[in-house]
């Protein structure tokens, strides 16, 4: 069983001229697999993350998870966003828990407070559980809104540039700790994540679906990344696979931008 | 047939409605009337980031104003000038009460300000705190009906669009208009008075209410969504924090204006009050004695003002410490 989506098609009407953002976009990500989206901005790859959350309606297509088509948004595609859109009043630990409490009404208080706990101690953020979110750094809010999306159990997690507002070398310890929660800890299976970053994309995604703006076809191109997991980012650089897909990734997103720009 | 209402958004407001979007500049002049230079403290702060640098730009020039000479040593300034105006005009026209008899009346008015000798005999304390009651009902009344009114109005299209035109309708009524329709219809002028301020204040808190709830940022809502956060979690975890700021604002201009409105309102009715203490002394001939009225309503006012201002001032600063 896996997310579809079939068919995908999504216009918006920008300053009386139609942007057709989604052109027929047809994708199936599996259980197990870490699907990436990339491309120039205004692609529409944060608008089909968007579809897939139930957050937007698409205009045709439709998505399904383990066959049954997706009405709205709902605990099993949890979202990371770009921001992190933690609630500003809240502390990191309430945050966590209005989360689990509304998305999994069913479990017991204990159980809740048990998966509050784990994932909140999973991201390094325990002892900074009292803290509103203007205390802390931009890490920090990140690791909180990655421990809230883990913490309601979705079958698909969605990050919407997750890492984007974060330097370097936080951005690298983040990328292994979702890596680490995805793939030991949770019960999430499935993850689809807009990027910008080609090497992020990489290191972390099973494919790559690569966008673009129109004339082209909404997905240019959908690129297997066959490195064995667990991927050691510094030695993974120097895999030949990680070369050529990176040559690949730049010559497209290269060739589109100036196709773009022209 | 169109109706054109003034400043009359069709959607809900994205950000803020007619009275709170001059909010900010508006609460800029207030802060300089009430010599005080803190940033136009904010509902606008949690909704765009460019507000907030702009007052805080603001802030650090008047900080620097500040520094640039004793605010006090112009504030004296400014009264000796006004004072100095005032002598002229009074010898200009025997009628207009001089200063110092001015000064003199206050000095007997604040004498024995809790004096309670029978229904025409009383200190002015009194009299004051009985229009303050009067205010406070209403406002009260005001803000029990109006927030939730506005909270609906700013949440849901619907609501909006089936009462934000009557409150444009209804909103540039003067209060007092209603006086004779309540006052019949309650046969207690006390009541009437309450009714009016209520009038008064439940536009600005149910408009700046509104503004606030339909300001509420995308990703909480996204947030909500996702989490399938009830209604109640809803209000209480994205929409009331998001929307007290405004509440809160709206409470402020409410209860200046209904501060203006109740003096008005006793002097219509002769109400005991300052208000209808104004009309008394104006009838006893007593002009002096009303310049020192004037005097100590405009300390009053400035003290809710100043109050309100604390208040919002106190709760973003918990939000926006960062």
């Amino acid at each position: 069983m896996s997310l579809e989506l079939s068919g995908l098609w999504k216009s918006f009407v920008q300053q009386g001229s139609t942007q057709h953002v989604l052109r027929g976009v047809d994708l199936r990500v599996d259980p197990g697999e870490f699907v990436s989206l990339i491309g120039h901005s205004g692609c529409g790859k944060s608008t089909l993350l968007s579809i897939a959350a139930g957050l937007q309606g698409a205009d045709a297509g439709t998505v399904s998870l383990d066959g049954v088509a997706i009405k709205g948004p709902g605990p099993d595609r949890a979202v990371v966003f770009q921001n992190y859109s933690l609630l500003p009043r809240l502390s990191l630990l309430t945050n966590v828990d209005v989360a689990v409490s509304s998305a999994r009404p069913e479990h017991s208080r204990q159980r809740r407070a048990d998966l509050v706990e784990k994932y909140l101690t999973a991201v390094g953020l325990w002892e900074h559980r009292h803290k509103r979110p203007h205390q802390v750094s931009g890490g920090m809010l990140q690791r909180c809104a990655v421990a809230r999306a883990f913490a309601v159990e979705p079958r698909v997690l969605l990050l919407d540039e997750p890492f984007g507002a974060l330097d370097a070398l936080t951005r690298a310890r983040l990328q292994a700790q979702l890596v680490e929660l995805w793939k030991s800890e949770s019960e999430t299976e499935i993850v689809v994540m807009v990027t910008h970053g080609i090497d992020e994309a990489i290191l972390l995604s099973d494919r790559i679906v690569v966008m673009s703006n129109p004339p082209q076809p909404s997905v240019l191109d959908v690129i297997d990344v066959d490195i064995d997991r667990p991927r050691d980012r510094v030695s993974v650089i120097d895999s030949p696979t990680f070369r050529s897909v990176q040559e690949r990734l730049m010559r497209l997103l290269t060739i589109d931008g100036e196709r773009a720009a022209a | 047939m169109t109706l054109v209402f003034n400043e009359v958004p069709v959607e809900p407001p994205s950000t803020s409605v007619d009275s709170s979007s001059a909010a900010p500049q508006a609460q800029h002049a207030a802060s300089l009337a009430s010599f005080d230079a803190g940033p136009p403290a904010g509902e606008t702060a949690s909704n765009g980031t460019s507000v907030v640098r702009v007052g805080a730009q603001r802030f650090r020039r008047l900080r620097h104003l500040r520094r640039g000479g004793s605010s006090v040593g112009w504030a004296i300034l400014g009264f000796v000038g006004f004072g100095l105006l005032w002598q002229l005009a009074s010898l200009a026209s025997p009628d207009v009460p001089t200063p110092m008899e001015t000064l003199g009346e206050l000095g007997t008015l604040l004498q024995d300000p809790f004096r309670d000798a029978g229904p025409n005999d009383k200190g002015v304390a009194i009299l004051l705190m009985k229009s303050l009651g009067r205010v406070l009902a209403g406002f009260v009344i005001a803000v029990i009906v109006g927030v939730p009114l506005g909270l609906a109005a700013g949440s849901s299209p619907r609501v909006w669009k089936s009462t934000n035109p009557l409150i444009q309708l209804l909103r540039p009524v003067s209060p007092l208009a209603w006086f004779p329709i309540v006052l019949v219809a309650f046969k207690d002028s006390s009541m009437a008075a309450i009714w009016v301020i209520f009038i008064t204040s439940i536009w600005p808190i149910a408009l700046n209410t509104a503004a606030g709830a339909a300001s509420v940022p995308n990703d909480q809502r996204n947030v909500a969504k996702v989490f399938r956060l009830n209604r109640l979690a809803y209000v209480r975890h994205v929409l009331a924090p998001h929307t007290l700021p405004n509440v809160i604002t709206g409470m402020r201009l409410s209860m200046g204006t209904g501060w203006m409105v109740i003096v008005a309102v006793e002097m219509l009715s002769s109400q005991v009050g300052i208000g209808g203490y104004t009309w008394e002394t104006y009838n006893a001939l007593n002009l002096p004695r009303v310049a020192a009225i004037i005097l100590i309503i405009g300390v009053v006012g400035l003290i809710l003002d100043f109050g309100f201002l604390r208040l919002n001032r106190a709760i973003t600063h918990q939000e926006h410490t960062s």
